[in-house]
């Protein structure tokens, strides 16, 4: 399959929307209906024309080429089909997702995968605050899906997480998993501070442990779950050394009592 | 009668009857094979027959740790029964009482099905609001909290009503010895067979039914046509040399299944032989207008 690639001509004056740069909103139209789309964020008129060199191929897979940080809302609303990043991109990157599959080989800003739904995400760099989250007055975050970061994410990652996973390869922020209304959120390398901050339900794993767990999350010993070996399993091919961790023993805290108290942080070696 | 003869073994011109049933499949896994098994034969107890035990169940086959959803050793249950609800009954208070006490186990979906029949679902509620849903990868897990630690069970396991009951063999030999021998190869056989399972004792009947009784109420009663004790009283089905008849009866998720397993429970007997085994293999029928299917034995002959 010939992708449709993007190359972006350089870095843009403004921030550009790209939600309407989507498998199922290109098919079937011409390189010059595409290079009309307009992009612009502020009143300067910016069209796809003006910031990328358009080389046409089949739109369910399209290729961001040259990107940067001021490219917001890549793959938000994807539905079906792939989109392939090289370079790092802006804010809600994925946002309201609801399948197809999402790759940034680079590095992605907050409030990625906010309000997802279904499909998959993978970032090999590092990803900003809010990885997950709900906007501003919404009520829950991301409700279903994978999203998959080799490296780092920033504060409440998995902010407000109903359902779905979230795998760090790295560290995260402060606050990680804060407000969790189910869902899971893994971290392999060190978390911040106050981890599962009133979460609600779901389940936090942290390979390193974190820095200070609130006094509101009860001990409750280290086990080797069965449930974990699920984990693991369907975690294999998307993140083998985060499957691995899941096989050594992890202490359960439950909490956080602070609120309904039914999520539960697993931490791996203990710090 | 006619009778053809394979390889000194006289085996009936008739057919095995069987009827559509409701089926479903879990796969009971557990820290090492022999407790997956435990688990496995105790949900699977007391479920011979339909009649008495509201469903017949079985072990289809032993799974190695690559073939189960946690990667521990595992074993996959058939159950079969009458209606859906029947086998909603069995398969919540089987899984209830005979796998979530079983040390270590965990049940998942042994069957994809267009429907489902809730697994998980019913069972969480043993968790008094400590219960916790997994979804992910397109499944959907309880984790429910017990005493060695965490019961993990699929949400829902599938439904099938393309399943077939009553797929049967009469094994019959010159003595009593001679035919167990006969039997037990032929069971032996089938559990190699996937998607099908021999519900009785070891695969094995010994009190084959006729249908009604003298007595009211009763609504099975001896096959006394084929009780070689009776040979001179009843008009029997015997002849002279046979002295034991034992029943094998083969449930399969597909029709195929009961007549691959048939089809292999015949070539067991034919391969051991007269001498040590059956001289005779019948099937039985009530006249081929009850049951759907019908198993021809000599279409199935090795």
């Amino acid at each position: 399959m010939t992708p449709l690639v993007l190359t972006l001509h350089q870095r843009p004056e403004q921030r550009l929307d790209l939600s309407p740069l989507l498998p199922h909103l290109l098919a079937g139209k011409s390189a010059n209906e595409i290079a009309r789309i307009e992009l612009q964020t502020t009143r300067m008129r910016v069209t796809v024309g003006d910031a990328f060199r358009l080389r046409m191929g089949d739109a369910q897979y399209i290729r961001l080429e040259g990107a940067c940080d001021r490219l917001d809302r890549v793959g938000a609303g994807l539905s079906a089909g792939a989109i392939e990043v090289a370079g790092d991109v802006g804010i809600q990157a994925g946002r309201q997702m609801t399948g197809g599959r999402l790759v940034i080989r680079g590095s992605a800003g907050h409030w990625t995968a906010s309000g997802m739904k279904g499909g998959e995400i993978e970032i090999t760099g590092s990803a900003g605050d809010l990885i997950g989250g709900p906007l501003a007055g919404e009520v829950a975050g991301m409700r279903g899906g994978l999203v998959i970061v080799r490296g780092n994410v920033g504060a409440r990652a998995a902010d407000r997480l109903r359902r779905g996973m979230i795998v760090v390869e790295g560290g995260a922020g402060e606050y990680a998993g804060s407000r969790m209304i189910a869902g899971t959120l893994i971290v392999r390398r060190k978390a911040g501070a106050l981890p599962g901050y009133l979460m609600k339900r779901g389940t936090i794993i942290l390979g390193e442990g974190a820095p200070a767990l609130s006094p509101t999350f009860a001990d409750c010993g280290v086990h080797r779950l069965v449930a974990m070996r699920l984990i693991a399993g369907y975690l294999k091919p998307f993140s083998a050394a985060t499957a691995a961790l899941l096989q050594r023993p992890l202490r359960r805290f439950a909490g956080d009592m602070a609120v309904l108290g039914n999520g539960e942080i697993f931490v791996g070696n203990e710090s | 009668m006619r009778t053809l003869t394979v390889k000194g073994i006289r085996v009936d011109d008739t057919f095995a009857e069987a009827f559509g049933m409701r089926a479903t499949a879990v796969i009971v896994t557990a820290d090492n094979a022999r407790w997956a098994r435990q688990a496995a034969i105790t949900m699977t107890g007391f479920a011979t027959s339909v009649i008495g035990c509201g469903c017949e169940a079985g072990i289809d086959r032993t799974l190695d740790t690559r073939a189960t959803p946690d990667g521990r050793p595992g074993v996959r249950v058939l159950l079969f029964a009458v209606s859906t609800g029947e086998l909603q009954k069995q398969l919540s208070a089987r899984v209830a009482q005979c796998v979530l006490t079983s040390p270590g186990s965990a049940c998942y979906a042994g069957l994809a099905g267009e429907e489902s029949l809730r697994l998980g679902n019913a069972l969480r509620y043993f968790g008094d609001g400590w219960q916790i849903s997994k979804r992910f990868g397109g499944k959907h897990h309880w984790r429910i909290p017990v005493m060695d630690g965490e019961f993990v069970c699929d949400a829902t396991t599938g439904l099938t009503k393309q399943a077939v009951g009553g797929g049967n063999l009469l094994v019959m030999g010159r003595s009593a010895q001679a035919t167990l021998a006969a039997a037990e190869a032929a069971a032996r056989a089938i559990e190699k067979v996937a998607d099908a399972i021999a519900p009785f004792p070891g695969g094995i009947v010994r009190s084959g039914s006729k249908v009604g009784s003298k007595y009211k109420g009763v609504i099975a009663s001896t096959n006394d046509a084929y009780s070689p004790t009776l040979k001179g009283a009843v008009k029997t089905a015997l002849d002279a040399d046979i002295a034991s008849v034992l029943e094998i009866v083969i449930d399969g998720l597909t029709s195929q299944a009961v007549a691959d397993a048939m089809r292999a429970g015949i070539a067991a007997i034919v391969k051991l032989g007269p001498k040590r085994g059956a001289v005779r293999i019948g099937a039985g029928n009530y006249g081929g207008k009850l049951g759907p299917h019908h198993y021809h034995l000599k279409d199935l002959l090795p």
